[in-house]
């Protein structure tokens, strides 16, 4: 992978400076890549990694598997997209196996979350069924666990 | 044991065990945890009880495991059943080595800086130890003229660390084909510890002194799983050897220890199998840590090699007139940053320090901008 990539997914927040420090190039030329990344769409956006259990206010996370009838031309292509365009959709995958999108949906409620699925999700003309699965707990959110225990402390001076 | 002084890193360590909050670049392993899937065969073979003593020379299918990997990555074929043996780390290995090869008054050449175990083991073997002091003009490298130099009719053995704890030095092409030559023509035992083997930067590639044409049936090759894999607290090295030797660092071994432990040889077999990708991942990210902590101390004024092997780097502080204590102790209690003071490693040692990058961008960001301040200050 590059190695810039690399960087920015452990932390998208390291600066151009140490970066460039890093790689043993100058920050032109970071920038300039970072820039052309971004252009090509491999970059598609940079976000925060969020315990959600930890806000204040409920936040609701469901995974939907979908079948869905496949049309002539597109394929599974428009309506994929139709259902990947709503807001309460954070992701959105077409798979293989026993269903064919496998969606995720978050909301501030479980009725919230519930009304989307049944009043537009399942009433989209295509859409054959849905089995929603309710996110219960997480243990690992992108790459980072949730409930790590950091008293572990190496000593401070070695051989 | 009147002459053989405490380790000169362990008087450093108490002062730093009595302050908070140091930003520590004394730290001679991996910040990395222990790859998971390792940790994860640790687990399951103690699910499955296996908690008993092994084979005094270490598990068959660890022995198997460490002969495929010697093979595939440096090129020596060692017979799994008579010329490897598992030890409690390198530091073990090194020392039943010693123990086995050494007569009273026999010479062993080592060169300075290095690993703070080298003399003392020589010692306690009844060896006589023979520093070459290695400068920063050949990378601390040792040079075969050096070498030959050092070389009387009582010396038995040469050690060789390379890369080098504390300098990041490689030994590699003609100087270490001419080093191989010179122990052939006075017929040398070389103790060779490339525990640091996988930790080779810019895409150097390592070469062993033992796979070199005359060199297998006089070399005691030692590795172990503890710094490619992050693996220092299971304690496992292993030393590879022609059967004469192996079995007479047997005999001490069954004697003074009897086996390595079980979980632990367990856990290296899946380091050495399915661990390529994590030591892979783990030599990128230091590599840019080196980068980054070479470029730094250049730009403040603290001349450093940029070292092809291992996690230290050795910047010279001569400029700032302060002895490598001072300079470490000064900088410890004035600004939390603990490195260590190059003498740890030997006297010519002198003037520099060692800072390891094992520790994470954020700390080592930290602990040049704590070193800019302290330098502004002098």
């Amino acid at each position: 992978m590059d190695p810039i990539i690399s960087l920015l997914k452990q932390d998208a927040k390291t600066p151009v400076e140490d970066i460039a420090r890093q790689l043993d190039c100058t920050e032109a030329e970071v920038r300039e890549r970072i820039e052309t990344l971004e252009v090509a769409g491999i970059i598609l956006g940079y976000t925060a990694i969020i315990d959600a259990e930890k806000l204040a206010n409920g936040h609701v996370t469901a995974v939907i598997e979908v079948r869905i009838t496949p049309e002539r031309g597109g394929g599974f292509d428009r309506l994929a997209s139709r259902i990947a365009q709503f807001d309460q959709v954070s992701g959105c995958y077409l798979m293989s196996g026993g269903y064919d999108l496998l969606v995720m949906v978050e909301g501030d409620s479980l009725s919230e979350v519930a009304r989307f699925i049944s009043e537009k999700l399942s009433t989209i003309e295509g859409v054959i069924s849905t089995a929603t699965h309710f996110r219960l707990k997480c243990y690992k959110e992108n790459g980072v666990l949730v409930h790590q225990d950091t008293s572990y402390r190496r000593l401070a001076i070695t051989p | 044991m009147r002459d053989i002084p405490r380790s000169g890193i362990r008087d450093f360590f108490e002062v730093v065990q009595s302050m908070r909050d140091v930003i520590s670049l004394g730290i001679g392993e991996p910040d990395f945890v222990t790859p998971w899937h390792i940790r994860e065969a640790a687990i399951y073979s103690l699910e499955k009880g296996h908690t008993g003593y092994t084979s005094n020379l270490g598990q068959p299918k660890l022995r198997e495991a460490i002969s495929a990997y010697v093979e595939r990555r440096y090129g020596m074929r060692y017979d799994a059943a008579t010329e490897i043996l598992v030890a409690v780390g390198v530091s073990e290995a090194l020392d039943i080595a010693l123990r086995a090869l050494l007569d009273d008054g026999d010479e062993v050449i080592y060169h300075e800086p290095c690993y703070v175990s080298y003399s003392p083991s020589i010692k306690l073997a009844k060896g006589v130890p023979v520093a070459v002091e290695t400068r920063v003009e050949n990378g601390f490298s040792i040079t075969a003229d050096a070498l030959e130099a050092a070389i009387t009719p009582r010396t038995k053995a040469v050690m060789l660390n390379f890369p080098t704890n504390p300098t990041g030095a490689t030994l590699l092409g003609e100087e270490l084909r001419r080093i191989a030559a010179l122990c052939v023509k006075y017929d040398l035992v070389v103790l060779t510890d490339e525990i640091y083997s996988e930790l080779i930067y810019d895409n150097s590639v390592h070469e062993s002194i033992a796979a070199l044409p005359g060199m297998r049936e006089r070399t005691v090759y030692f590795n172990g799983v503890s710094k490619a894999f992050a693996m220092t607290g299971f304690r496992v090295g292993y030393a590879c050897a022609p059967p004469v030797l192996t079995e007479a660092m047997m005999r001490i071994h069954q004697y003074s220890i009897l086996c390595a432990p079980i979980t632990s040889q367990e856990a290296a077999v899946e380091a050495l199998e399915n661990g390529a990708q994590d030591v892979e991942r783990m030599r990128g990210e230091y590599q840019l840590r080196r980068n980054y902590i070479v470029g730094a101390l250049e730009e403040m004024g603290l001349p450093c090699l940029k070292p092809l092997g291992s996690f230290y780097v050795f910047p010279d502080v001569r400029a700032t007139r302060l002895t490598s204590k001072d300079f470490a102790l000064r900088l410890l209690r004035e600004h939390k940053v603990a490195v260590v003071p190059g003498t740890a490693f030997g006297a010519c040692g002198e003037g520099y320090v060692r800072c390891s990058y094992a520790t994470g961008m954020q700390q080592i960001k930290l602990a040049m901008t704590e070193m800019r301040k302290f330098l502004a200050t002098l």
